[in-house]
């Protein structure tokens, strides 16, 4: 850090919400021209900080400076006059309108729309010719892939003037491959004079791309440094405040071989209601005592390939043997139907789906199973057994805080999965279907989220994991299939398989 | 992206009702005030009309009698995820069915029969008016607030059309029927403290109040003790939570609009069976539609109804006394302090949480408050 002209200072910034302190006193200073990391688990503050330079929240307290000057944002609006520019995780753009419209979307710049297209036009196609942002400004945006989406939402700070850029988790969407351009987009950016901040989670990415790295822990910054400086077992104890498993394999425990086949999808075909194929002709086999990974960007069938194994999505045609029941297309697994023969499955979306998010802990946590035996009685339900079964879980995955009473929505991320893993867990499932186990989930309770699905395949159940984490895949799965367009597009072994080879499969082309 | 306002429960559930209450009673006070009456006067005729005799408190039951089924039923609806704005039509087809089983059978059966089988008609009858647009909404998809607000005119036109032309008494020029026979008349209360001993004056109030207290304890119970009443409000919460359990989302939009009906349906026996021992058009006289606001401000519980359509029934009753002691002071005032009534403490129930608090957090430093969702 010699250089010593500041893009951004950002000076005892202070934010609460309620009761949480967001911001401790947070200092963030970023050289101009460089590309600075903000790493930190959920809720350490890191997205609320860049919020307030961004000027979606205002500080309690503290002192913004941009480009050395005194800056009071109260909107985004002061954000993008002083240069300012912020690309969501989640994209702000209208399918149903061009790549140019887009851009043009409230910075129309003329009075007619015909001359503001042209001067658009131009203006875009030299900062194109620059940066090497190359999209079809004709195209609809709801055609565009995703990684076209994101170099749009870059073009268009930049088109609004940004010098300083903030980028939310811009792999999460991505599949390696379109990661790798970005970084080069990124770093001709940083050539040109442009400042970037990353807020991340992904370790790797600080070390290959960025030149400093700011971790943030608990509202407060824990460690400010160049990357040269430092390594990624540093950052990752920096951020969890103790030392962390970084992923590594660890091999089924007792060395037992698989077992026998407990489920066997074959042909599974959907296509939905607008006419796109999710389901292309997929061929699963599941044995006992494994993980089966299944690898792809978010999108490609993953989604529809759980529900139809865990009867919430009845194919168009295929067949289905799990648990010695047979399934064809118009006599389907029903949900209610998998638990009893146990099939258990963690949903991807724990919000929509796997949690009544406004329900008491303990409400949520028979849900599904709330015609057992255990938890009703004719037709009333137990409130002392569904408490007290609560506790249990929350005992044995802890659940922090430890108490049933609480409302899930005052539950962390990390500790509702954990709550719902333990829902589905207990009750020593045959086979379990997994998704997105750990997203949204912080450092420390991967670790223990991935230890406890090594447990249950050590336990001799069938496990499926759909993420679209490949690290996490790497690291868990015995066996990978990977996804693209709603076809299987790969099967491979853990051990013979690396990033760049899923990479390609992941995107490979689909010919139906 | 709005901060979550953080109340403590018990503030949420009685101070912030209790001031909002304050908020509305002021904004009224400064209505009467400018329309020249003194506003002290006019609260304390109403409050003495509403509680300040056996009568008038007797009257301010009856009418929450009705308010506390209505409202019960917009609760159950609220919590399968529906907006029930049918409540109207439900008592109107409730009281329908009290009257035509009434004028049917009462000749012929005692009151021991004939009671139990009219308060099958009432729900029944309810029922039936709610499950029709609920199926249309869970199979067909029409939404709900708007057919059930269809409804609401299908069944007042419904009710009129027989009345004229099937009910009334012939050579009558009264819009109404035969008077039904004895044995399909609910008790009034001040007979049934007779025969206790006790002396009550003479008003509507009749055995349906036991009936509406009996109502919101069965609707806790379903709601929260049930299995059934479990898995609606996991369907009324996150219908997509709701498939992922294995429930079936459109039977439980059918069983709550029908228990929501049951219950409004029950106004039929108050008015019907209860007051007016005859069938005759507009005895719901808005009962349906008060019972949104009773829900709003009850906060959809069973208990909170009861308390809301209490003052509700005690707007009405001291509103009505107010209308004629407090000269110049008409029945529209009386509607806009209803009105007013609605307006803080239900559809702005929640204006005033922040500052309270604000207050709390001051006032009680430490009193650490639950995230609402």
């Amino acid at each position: 850090m010699t250089n010593l002209t500041w893009a951004v200072r950002m000076q005892g910034v202070n934010k609460r919400f309620g009761l949480v302190q967001a911001n401790d006193n947070v200092d963030l200073q970023v050289a101009d021209a460089s590309i600075h990391a903000v790493v930190g688990e959920n809720g350490a503050g890191k997205s609320t900080l860049m919020s307030i330079l961004y000027g979606m929240y205002q500080a309690d307290a503290g002192r913004i400076e941009v480009h050395g000057q005194r800056l009071d944002v109260k909107s985004a609006h002061d954000a993008i006059a002083a240069g300012i520019g912020m690309v969501h995780q989640h994209f702000m753009l209208v399918d149903t309108l061009s790549v140019l419209d887009n851009v043009m979307l409230g910075a129309e710049g003329h009075l007619l729309l015909n001359t503001a297209a042209a001067h658009a036009r131009a203006g875009l196609t030299d900062l194109m010719q620059r940066t090497g942002l190359k999209v079809n400004l004709d195209a609809l945006v709801g055609d565009l892939s995703v990684g076209d989406r994101q170099r749009l939402e870059i073009l268009k700070t930049l088109f609004r003037g940004a010098r300083v850029l903030i980028l939310d988790e811009p792999t999460a969407v991505l599949t390696p491959q379109e990661a790798v351009q970005l970084f080069e987009v990124l770093r001709r950016l940083r050539e040109q004079q442009t400042t970037i901040i990353i807020i991340t989670h992904k370790l790797k990415e600080v070390i290959a791309l960025c030149d400093d790295v700011t971790v943030m822990r608990s509202g407060q910054v824990v460690l400010r440094t160049a990357v040269a400086d430092t390594c990624m077992e540093d950052l990752a104890l920096a951020m969890v405040g103790r030392k962390v498993n970084m992923g590594e394999r660890i091999d089924r425990s007792d060395g037992s071989s698989v077992g026998d086949v407990v489920l066997r999808a074959e042909a599974l075909s959907w296509v939905d209601s607008w006419g796109v194929q999710r389901l292309c002709n997929v061929d699963i086999e599941l044995h006992a005592g494994e993980i089966l990974g299944v690898a792809g960007v978010s999108g490609n069938g993953q989604s529809e390939l759980l529900d139809a194994l865990s009867g919430l999505l009845q194919p168009d045609s295929g067949y289905l043997q799990v648990l010695g029941d047979v399934y064809q297309h118009d006599h389907w697994l029903t949900p209610h139907r998998a638990r009893q023969i146990g099939l258990m499955h963690v949903p991807e979306d724990r919000h929509a789906r796997a949690l009544v998010m406004p329900f008491v802990a303990w409400e949520s946590a028979v849900l599904g199973y709330e015609d057992d035996a255990r938890f009703s009685n004719g037709p009333w339900m137990r409130h002392n057994h569904m408490k007290a079964a609560t506790q249990e879980m929350m005992d044995i995955f802890d659940v922090r805080p430890r108490n049933p009473m609480l409302r899930c929505n005052a539950l962390s991320g990390g500790n509702q999965q954990k709550l719902v893993l333990a829902r589905e867990m207990s009750r020593s499932p045959k086979v379990l279907l997994v998704g997105q186990p750990t997203r949204g989930v912080d450092i420390g309770a991967i670790e223990f989220i991935h230890g406890r699905i090594r447990a249950m395949r050590d336990a001799g159940c069938a496990v499926l994991l759909v993420s679209s984490e490949l690290d996490e895949i790497l690291a868990l799965s015995d066996r990978i299939l990977v996804m693209s367009q709603g076809a299987i597009t790969g099967r491979l072994g853990a051990q013979e398989c690396d990033e760049t080879q899923l990479g390609l499969l992941m995107t490979a082309e689909v010919t139906s | 992206m709005s901060t979550p306002v953080e109340l403590p429960r018990w503030a949420d559930l009685f101070l912030l009702p209790l001031v909002n209450l304050s908020i509305a009673l002021l904004a009224a006070g400064v209505v009467v005030y400018f329309i020249g009456q003194d506003p002290w006067e006019v609260i304390t005729v109403l409050v003495n009309g509403a509680f300040g005799s056996a009568r008038g408190v007797s009257y301010t039951l009856y009418y929450a009698t009705s308010f506390t089924c209505t409202g019960l039923a917009v609760a159950v609806a609220f919590h399968g995820g529906l907006f029930n704005i049918g409540g109207e039509g439900q008592a109107i087809m409730g009281g329908l069915g009290v009257g035509l089983l009434a004028l049917w059978l009462s000749h012929a059966l005692p009151a021991w029969i004939m009671l139990p089988v009219l308060l099958l008609a009432a729900t029944l009858f309810g029922a039936l008016w709610a499950i029709i647009p609920a199926y249309l909404q869970a199979y067909r998809g029409s939404h709900v607030v708007i057919t059930t607000i269809m409804f609401n005119f299908i069944a007042a036109t419904i009710l009129i059309y027989l009345v004229v032309n099937w009910l009334k008494v012939p050579g009558s020029m009264a819009l109404e029927s035969a008077p039904f026979a004895d044995s399909a008349l609910l008790p009034r209360m001040h007979v049934m403290l007779a025969q206790l001993g006790l002396e009550w004056p003479s008003s509507p109030l009749n055995a349906s109040v036991l009936l509406a207290v009996a109502a919101a304890a069965g609707t806790w119970a379903f709601l929260w003790r049930s299995r059934a009443g479990y898995q609606l409000r996991v369907v009324g919460a996150s219908e997509s939570a709701a498939r992922y359990a294995g429930i079936n989302p459109r039977r439980y939009i059918v069983l709550a609009m029908a228990v929501s009906g049951a219950l409004a349906g029950l106004v039929g026996m108050n008015e019907i069976s209860g007051v007016s021992g005859r069938l005759m058009p507009d005895y719901v006289a808005g009962a349906g539609f008060t019972g949104i606001a009773v829900a709003l401000m009850g906060r959809n519980h069973p208990l909170g109804i009861v308390f809301a359509s209490v003052l509700f029934g005690a707007l009405f009753q001291g509103g009505a006394e107010v209308s004629f002691d407090v000269p110049g002071f008409t029945r529209d005032m009386v509607l806009t302090l209803q009105g007013l009534v609605v307006l803080f403490s239900g559809a702005m129930a929640y204006v005033s949480a922040p500052w309270l608090a604000r207050a709390v957090a001051v006032v009680l430093p430490g009193v650490k408050g639950t995230a609402r969702g």
